[in-house]
């Protein structure tokens, strides 16, 4: 590994002392001059046409500047089947939708407002069971598609399946066959900060959109076409305010963002629109759920022949992002473990639940659940400890898998190899003798996920500025952004590094459109990969120029020359080093030709957009790892305990080892949520437990102390061997958990999430298979 | 009917006029302008509005601004003096407990209270002192671990001070 100044270091974040301090401004804290305050209300019934909305009384309130409905407004289309619209017409078809909304001088006038709008429905038929809702007689949730088509039926127009080899020939050559089915539910982003944005017209009809949105540039987009929709042609701007987590939750624009431009622009006056905690719960687009079959198999020895996924996935009445992650799913189904034959088909589906998009992971977590499930299954038949089954399959550097994805670095069997150790898996798998009520158990599962970027749209690029001024102060503008993570302190490591120079020289400026340059926003962990790549290039290229110009200075050739703490280094002469604040204002303040140093450098991963049959490679690199874990499962409660768990990564390398494991320690936590506790309860699509009383994120005193492996591969594409690590974290937690519990108490639970509850009627099904809880097993 | 309480903010005196409805948290975010306390959930179950009272942690959404007339109140602006951060503010940031940052205010000053009533807490004090406070980001590992620090620092200060 090459020797580095700041890169590899656990240099703190350099926004920590803001935060620390409460001087760091969300959307929340942001207040515009002559800004209103706006509210939206929402649908009270499920699936109904809309016979009449009155909102005479709401007008009248003191401090209500508006009142729109999709009735007094142009039509604005969104999403990624443009089958939503701002405000509803007609027609609702789940609880959030929106039917109407007011701009207020307070918020409480607002609110008062929005409760005296009355609202007349027909009610109509709905449906809630994603099978159900793929009946021929099942109500339609649509009638047409955005253009006005007619729909056949429920199902989704998405072309979501993957065939590589002879899944026929693998099952004939299998001497063991597993199959499952895996069933997850509704999960909730939960940031702290909720969603929300402030919209501001210009006098010349100019949008300036405040906002925490995770896409900036696409963001930018989507309302350019709204202002097209209503008739006007100014130009848009986004600025983010600081992102009170993201998780995915923001990653595409939202009915309450279009509904603010329409108040914004109605009444002259920006207009803020911001979520309250019950709004963020049922609101925003949750993790879709998705019931998910899988049968693979294997030879005598263990080694894997094929394996087959089909899957349903619970869309909502609207399409967002949420859709496209079987594009994603796909990368685990058939590249996870080396397996020649594989088949993969996802189906969505409209249903009057609420809609859903992607949250951290984009899917992964779910199909991973039923395939690392059913490997331990499969492992079972064959009579394989599951650490060998996965030892035997493990995915190599240099491999392409049946999809076509190219292997370069690949630490998945090292990452296998260090849970193992770190768990002291031969001793504590498969304890015999154990008494009591209270059961130990040890399982693991493997993750693959894209670490170099993924390309589900027709760009995964970003764009870096970097300019320096006369005293060795770089400003980097990229069009990536921070949400949390760390992005800001990693580009500075990257960019110091490259120009050597102190950390505390280097400021990176993004979140503003009118500013940074084009990227396709903050997800599939791509930002330190993709960002980090171009700011590197960026940096590289404005180093090149300051030592072509220290080189004529010199009279030395640039090739011996280096920037080294804030010097220009001469390699072979170090009596020539130079000051490089003097270099620079050299260049600038010549006698002729005066010069300051920029560069501009837009990254676009060299690899591919999946379509049509889904073959190619989509990333630069994969990130691979493995989780274990010790539980111990009280049989009386049926409650488990995480006893110790270890999260081994292939990271690439580590830019910041301490904000790394920061995002290993959150995601693990998130994923063991996933695993034991989180659930948005729906009945007849009314979300039943819209706060954190009822919806269980985990606390401090349930905090685990996870143990973070660094499984360093340094992947050759990567900025400084960096892959990314956002999302992984938490892909393998639940089945992990799952399999640990199987270790302890003998049965096998195939739906999170795996609640006391749960774990006691399997424990009691167990004992008694014919009896009373065979019929309760169906019910929760 | 709006009504004049006279408040204590930071060592700050202000004298205000609030409804009897409003909560502590809306008249210090939105009356004062101090919006480091956050306001999470509004129904006093995420910890991100946690401020100190008399040195005392509260709920500032849970808190009508009229029930603290005359009291001291401590808000995440009002930890430090100048560009000095405090002890504990100062180990969240070395030991990496801030991501989104949202929960950060709230964390910060219920580790205070903590360390203010037990200044060598064990891990399961600190864990116990932060319980009320949501964090979505960092797995609480990291904060727990600045905490632990904290104190270390705070008793270094204690002997150097």
């Amino acid at each position: 590994m090459s020797a580095t100044a700041v890169v590899g270091k656990a240099v703190p974040k350099v926004d920590g002392a803001e935060k620390v301090t409460g001087r760091t401004v969300y959307i929340h804290d942001l207040k515009i001059p002559g800004m209103l305050y706006g509210k939206i209300k929402y649908s009270d019934r499920v699936s109904a046409r809309i016979v009449s909305i009155d909102t005479s009384e709401a007008e009248k309130v003191p401090g209500v500047k508006a009142v729109i409905t999709a009735y007094n407004t142009p039509e604005i289309r969104f999403g990624f089947l443009k089958d939503n619209t701002a405000l509803k017409k007609d027609r609702v078809r789940q609880y959030r939708d929106e039917i109407a909304a007011v701009a207020a001088t307070t918020p409480e006038a607002a609110e008062e407002a929005v409760r005296k709008i009355r609202v007349e429905y027909e009610d109509l038929p709905a449906v809630f069971d994603p099978d159900e809702a793929l009946a021929p007689e099942a109500p339609r949730v649509h009638e047409t598609d955005a253009r006005g088509k007619p729909l056949k039926d429920n199902r989704l127009r998405l072309p979501w399946r993957v065939e590589a080899g002879d899944v026929k020939a693998g099952e004939e050559a299998s001497a063991f066959v597993a199959e499952g089915e895996y069933e997850v539910g509704w999960v909730t982003h939960c940031c702290l900060g909720t969603s929300g944005c402030i919209a501001s017209f210009d006098p010349h009809g100019n949008l300036t959109m405040y906002s925490n949105t995770q896409i900036p540039s696409l963001a930018r987009t989507d309302y350019m076409e709204a202002l097209k929709a209503m008739g006007l042609r100014g130009r848009v701007r986004v600025v983010n305010a600081a992102i009170g987590g993201g998780f995915g939750s923001k990653l595409d624009t939202y009915a309450h963002e279009y509904i603010a431009i329409l108040l914004a622009h109605r009444t002259g006056r920006p207009v803020k629109i911001v979520f309250d905690r019950e709004e963020e719960f049922f609101a925003t687009s949750p993790r879709q759920p998705v019931k998910v079959r899988v049968r693979q198999g294997c030879d005598a020895q263990g080694r894997l022949t094929f394996r087959e996924i089909s899957m349903v996935l619970d869309n909502g009445a609207y399409t967002s992002w949420g859709a496209t992650t079987p594009t994603v799913m796909m990368m685990p189904a058939t590249s996870l473990y080396r397996v020649p034959n594989v088949r993969f088909e996802a189906t969505c589906v409209y249903t009057n639940n609420t809609y859903c998009q992607a949250m951290r992971g984009y899917g992964t977590p779910q199909v991973t659940f039923a395939i690392e499930c059913n490997l331990d299954e499969l492992a079972e038949k064959v009579g394989l400890d599951p650490l060998e089954m996965r030892l035997r399959n493990a995915n190599e550097p240099g491999e392409v898998t049946p999809q076509g994805f190219k292997v370069t670095t690949c630490g998945h069997r090292e990452c296998i190899e260090e849970v193992a150790k770190r768990l002291d898996w031969k001793n504590k798998r498969g304890r015999a003798g154990q008494t009591g009520s209270k059961r130990r158990g040890v399982g693991m599962a493997c993750l693959m996920h894209v670490g170099g970027g993924a390309k589900i749209y027709r760009s995964d690029g970003c764009g870096t500025l970097i300019k320096v001024d006369d005293f060795g102060n770089v400003d980097v503008f990229s069009g990536s952004m921070d949400i949390g993570q760390g992005l800001d302190t990693v580009l500075r490591q990257i960019v110091a590094e490259t120009l050597g120079v102190g950390i505390e020289r280097v400021n990176v400026i993004v979140g503003d459109t009118d500013v940074c340059p084009w990227d396709v926003g903050v997800h599939a962990s791509r930002s330190t990969f993709i960002a980090g790549n171009s700011a590197l290039n960026a940096a590289r290229m404005v180093r090149d120029q300051i030592l072509e110009f220290a080189g004529q200075m010199l009279e030395a050739p640039p090739e011996i020359l280096a920037l080294e703490n804030g010097q220009v280094v001469c390699r072979e002469d170090p009596s020539k080093n130079l000051p490089l604040a003097k270099v620079l204002r050299r260049a600038h303040f010549a006698k002729t030709g005066n010069t300051m140093f920029m560069a501009a450098h837009f990254y676009e991963p060299d690899t591919d957009m999946l379509e049509g049959e889904f073959k190619g490679n989509y990333s630069c690199t994969y990130a691979w790892g493995c989780h274990g874990v010790e539980v111990e499962v009280d049989t009386e409660t049926g409650h488990v305990e995480i006893v110790k768990y270890v999260a081994a990564h292939d990271v690439g390398r580590a830019i910041n080892p301490m904000l790394l494991r920061g995002q290993v320690q959150g995601a693990v936590m998130m994923g063991i949520g996933y695993a034991l506790s989180e659930e948005m309860i729906f009945e007849q699509g009314r979300l039943r437990n819209p706060n954190f009383r009822d919806y269980k994120i985990l606390t401090a005193k349930d905090a685990v102390k996870v143990e973070p492996v660094i499984v360093e591969t340094e992947d050759p594409a990567g900025p400084f061997g960096a892959k990314g690590i956002g999302e992984p974290g938490l892909v393998p937690s639940a089945p992990a958990i799952a399999n640990a519990i199987y270790d302890a108490v003998g049965v096998r639970l195939n739906r999170l999430p795996l609640k006391p509850e749960r774990v006691l009627r399997a424990l009691k099904e167990r004992e008694a298979p014919s009896g009373p809880c065979g019929a309760l097993q169906r019910e929760g | 009917m709006k009504q004049p309480i006279t408040l204590t903010v930071n060592g700050e005196p202000y004298e205000l006029l609030v409804n009897p409805t409003d909560f502590l948290v809306d008249v210090i975010r939105d009356q004062i302008g101090l919006t480091g306390t956050k306001k999470g959930c509004g129904i006093g179950d995420c910890g991100a509005c946690t401020v100190l009272v008399d040195g005392k942690p509260v709920l500032s959404c849970l808190t009508l601004a009229v029930s603290v007339q005359g009291r001291e109140i401590t808000t995440i602006e009002g930890l430090s003096s100048g560009p000095e951060l405090h002890p504990v503010q100062q180990a969240f940031v070395e030991k990496g407990a801030i991501q989104c940052g949202f929960c950060t205010p709230g964390m910060i000053l219920s580790a205070k209270a903590l360390l203010d009533r037990i200044p060598n807490p064990t891990e399961e004090e600190i864990k116990r002192g932060i319980a009320g406070n949501l964090c979505r980001c960092t797995g609480y590992v990291k904060i727990v671990e600045a905490i632990g620090h904290a104190a270390e620092l705070l008793a270094q200060e204690e002997t150097h001070g």
